[in-house]
């Protein structure tokens, strides 16, 4: 391994790449090579002993896997792709990280700067097409351009409401020499990441929460990006206010907790839908009235006052007018709220989540974890997984039905522990995704849960598995259905199942081709020790469960539907 | 109910800003009426200014969108009384039209336009004003048939406001809050 002094010295353009990740301690990183990023293959040759690069199979895979990655470790994740097709190829993982708010420093190689705009061999204007789905981007085309333009992507995709940034750089800059220095971004004048917090708006909510009969509080991916799980428990059990959670929002708040009343949205759990248009005070904290929590948005909550908790400014009145915004990071804002909040008894009020929790069991949860079919249901193989697991594992879905029942049916004890495809609801995402959160923490158990259709996607990435010896568990719940989908055709599409039948391979075979190990499940016998059998296995495993081909998603707001009307069968 | 807004925004100089500003319009299929750029009272911040007519709701929403891209300082909106304006327009017309001469120069007078230039072939005539006098004199000067049009765009200028340097300041205070949320560093 080369050994120098890195400052003051003459390095390329490809060195200084390296060297400025490893300034900003990145350990990790995902990629695939190419002609336009080869002088920084070739700089990685030399620092291999400091940073672990993850080849994948796909550059898709590679943002997926940077996304999970992020998602548990709370660190930025780090993608490396060569021009033309490796930088389109991770376009939908970035539409997906800026969806999701996740931070991704993506760098992509690019021809040399005399040929830009030519159509040279592998060019593509990857800077415009990153535009709409990226926090922010840049191209360098000069050496010396490379560790500012770094720095700067760190503290952009990290700093405020997080998201993925793109910087391409030149092969003319990777090859050039420049004087490698390093000085972190700390600041840019013309971004706020985080508005000052305003004291009177927070004296107006606090108020406005004191006096409220039931107020009801909404907490999405923001609370866990702010790290403020502690000052939203603190606050829900000094006044005794409910608490759901957006689909991005599961594992913040601790499910055994009598406040926690559940999973908001399309599929989520009964109480929190209805009573979302029974409160009077509606407090969302740091979530963005998603259409899939919102339902028909002229249907809801309209009987409350809303008190909207958020970094970003847009998302304020985007949706939902609120009548008190509270701008600001949501652990901060919360921890000037705290001691103006006033304790007060909201029995009645938690009553009325208890009395649809019952009507939700009686009519849903008993008949799905306890089927009397003679096929195996999804909602019965994510109970035993999370009774196995003892709601410890890191879980990563795909999209789907199956990622549904497992936001429903496990229960995290621990933040950061789910990781799912919210915003953009991207396929394929699962298995890279569950690959970065296993390099990420290699001591978890890390448990991807995936839909015969979406494993498909990336199945590639069974090589990534194989190559990197990475230790992550699969569970395919195969109902040969593009599920979701024939769920739809079923309920709104008069049962007419165009092109949504799968023919899938023995992908027990497959997964044997990479030398994972597997078992496929068919008879509810044999479920409970199979999946102990995998989530004990020492390394990757995939458990194909055969389940019921037709069986559909409930409780459900259908489209056009407010979050009142939502149907248990 | 739609109104007329102009959108005045300050960035840095930036290759793609503007690219990535106008999206945020192109996404919601809302056409921009005008748009022009140029360099601010202060020297390396640049101005857009960008003309829609669109609901209060959404050019709040539009505002926010594009105050949150990295490189812009500020973005404000503006009704028009909030605003003093103004537009170049250059027409050419026919130089025929030099041979009904006291028709010509009336209307040229008329609309407080000017000549620019004269040739065998064409008269260019130059008026600036608002968007009201601008399409007047279009009309006016159709009966010589105008053989081109160009406007500029809107400029303007809002009426009480903080200096941009007194923006300045509070967004380059503003933006050194710090709080780690990432472990990165
Ligand atoms: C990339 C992509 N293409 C298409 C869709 C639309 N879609 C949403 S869910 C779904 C079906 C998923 O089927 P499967 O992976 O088998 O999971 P299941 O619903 O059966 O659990 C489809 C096609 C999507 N979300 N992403």
């Amino acid at each position: 391994m080369k050994k120098h002094n890195k400052y003051n010295s003459e390095v390329t353009g490809a060195e200084a790449l390296i060297l400025a990740l490893l300034d900003e301690n990145v350990t990790d990183i995902f990629g695939y090579p190419g002609g336009a990023i080869m002088p920084v293959y070739d700089a990685l040759y030399d620092y291999m002993d400091k940073l672990n690069h993850y080849l994948v199979r796909h550059e898709q895979g590679a943002t997926h896997a940077a996304q999970g990655y992020s998602r548990v470790s709370k660190k930025p994740g780090v993608v490396l792709a060569t021009s033309g097709p490796g930088a389109t190829n991770l376009i939908t993982g970035i539409a997906d990280a800026q969806i999701d708010s996740t931070p991704l420093v993506c760098i992509t190689g690019q021809v040399a700067s005399h040929l830009l705009g030519t159509d040279a061999f592998q060019e593509t204007d990857v800077l415009g097409i990153s535009m709409p789905i990226t926090k922010w981007n840049i191209q360098v085309t000069k050496a010396e351009d490379i560790a500012p333009a770094i720095a700067k992507a760190f503290y952009i995709a990290t700093s405020g409401r997080p998201g993925p940034v793109l910087v391409d750089i030149t092969k003319d800059a990777q090859f050039g020499k420049t004087n490698y220095q390093y000085k972190k971004c700390e600041s840019i004048r013309s971004y706020v990441p985080y508005p000052k917090v305003n004291i009177e708006d927070i004296t107006m909510a606090a108020n406005l929460i004191n006096e409220a009969e039931r107020p009801f509080i909404l907490c999405g991916h923001g609370v866990l990006l702010s790290g403020a799980e502690k000052q939203l428990l603190e606050l829900a059990e000094k006044a005794n206010i409910p608490v759901a959670s957006t689909l991005l929002g599961l594992s913040t708040f601790p499910p055994e907790n009598p406040l926690y009343v559940g999973y908001l949205g399309m599929h989520g759990n009964y109480g929190p839908n209805l009573l979302t248009n029974e409160c009077d005070v509606l407090i969302a904290i740091g979530m963005r009235f998603d259409d899939r929590v919102t339902g028909n948005v002229s249907k809801y909550a309209k009987q409350a006052k809303v008190v909207h908790f958020e970094i970003d400014p847009s998302e304020v009145n985007k949706i939902i007018q609120a009548d008190i915004a509270v701008l600001g990071d949501a652990k901060e804002s919360l921890e000037l709220l705290l001691p103006k909040i006033k304790s007060k008894n909201r029995k009645e009020w938690l009553k009325r989540f208890e009395e649809c929790n019952v009507i939700e069991d009686e009519k849903v949860i008993r008949q799905a974890i306890n089927p009397d079919s003679e096929k195996l249901r999804m909602a019965e193989v994510i109970d035993k997984f999370h009774k196995i697991s003892e709601g410890d594992a890191i879980v990563v879905t795909d999209v789907g039905q199956h990622q549904m029942i497992t936001s429903r049916y496990y229960k995290f004890n621990q933040p950061n522990h789910f990781v799912t495809s919210g915003g953009l609801g991207t396929m394929g995402f699962g298995l890279p995704a569950a690959i970065g959160a296993k390099v990420a923490l290699p001591n978890k158990e890390v448990v991807t849960v995936l839909g015969d259709g979406g494993f498909q996607m990336t199945i590639q990435e069974l090589g990534t598995i194989m190559q990197s010896n990475i230790a992550v568990k699969i569970i395919v719940l195969n109902n040969n259905f593009l599920g979701m989908v024939r769920q739809w055709q079923q309920l709104f599409f008069d049962r007419r199942y165009s092109f949504t039948e799968m023919k899938n391979p023995d992908f027990i075979a497959v997964a044997a081709g990479y030398g994972i190990k597997g078992k496929k499940v068919t008879k509810r016998d044999d479920l409970y020790q199979a999946i102990k059998e995998m989530y004990e296995a020492k390394e990757a495993y995939l458990l194909e469960v055969v389940v019921e081909n037709e069986e559909n998603v409930f409780p459900m707001v259908t489209t056009g539907a407010g979050v009142s009307e939502i149907i248990l069968e | 109910m739609k109104t007329t807004y102009t959108i005045s925004i300050f960035t840095e100089d930036s290759i793609g800003l503007l690219n990535r500003i106008t999206i945020i319009f192109t996404r919601r299929h809302i056409n921009i009426e005008s748009i022009t750029a140029s360099e601010s009272e202060v020297k390396g911040i640049y101005r857009y200014t960008i003309v829609v007519t669109v609901t209060k709701i959404l050019v709040e929403n539009l505002v926010k969108q594009i105050d949150k891209q990295i490189e812009v300082l500020k973005a404000f909106y503006h009704v028009n009384s909030e605003i003093v304006s103004r537009e170049i327009a250059l027409y050419k017309v026919s130089s025929n039209a030099l041979r009904e001469n006291d028709l010509f120069i009336k209307i040229i007078n008329d609309n407080h336009a000017k000549i620019l230039s004269v040739s065998n072939d064409y008269v260019v005539i130059e008026k600036t004003g608002d968007e009201v006098g601008i399409s007047q004199l279009f009309k006016d000067l159709e009966k010589f048939g105008v053989l081109e049009f160009a406007r500029s765009g809107k400029v303007a200028i809002t009426k009480p406001m903080k200096t941009l340097t007194t923006y300045l300041k509070e967004i380059e205070s503003n933006s050194k809050i710090t709080i780690k949320n990432y472990n990165s560093n």
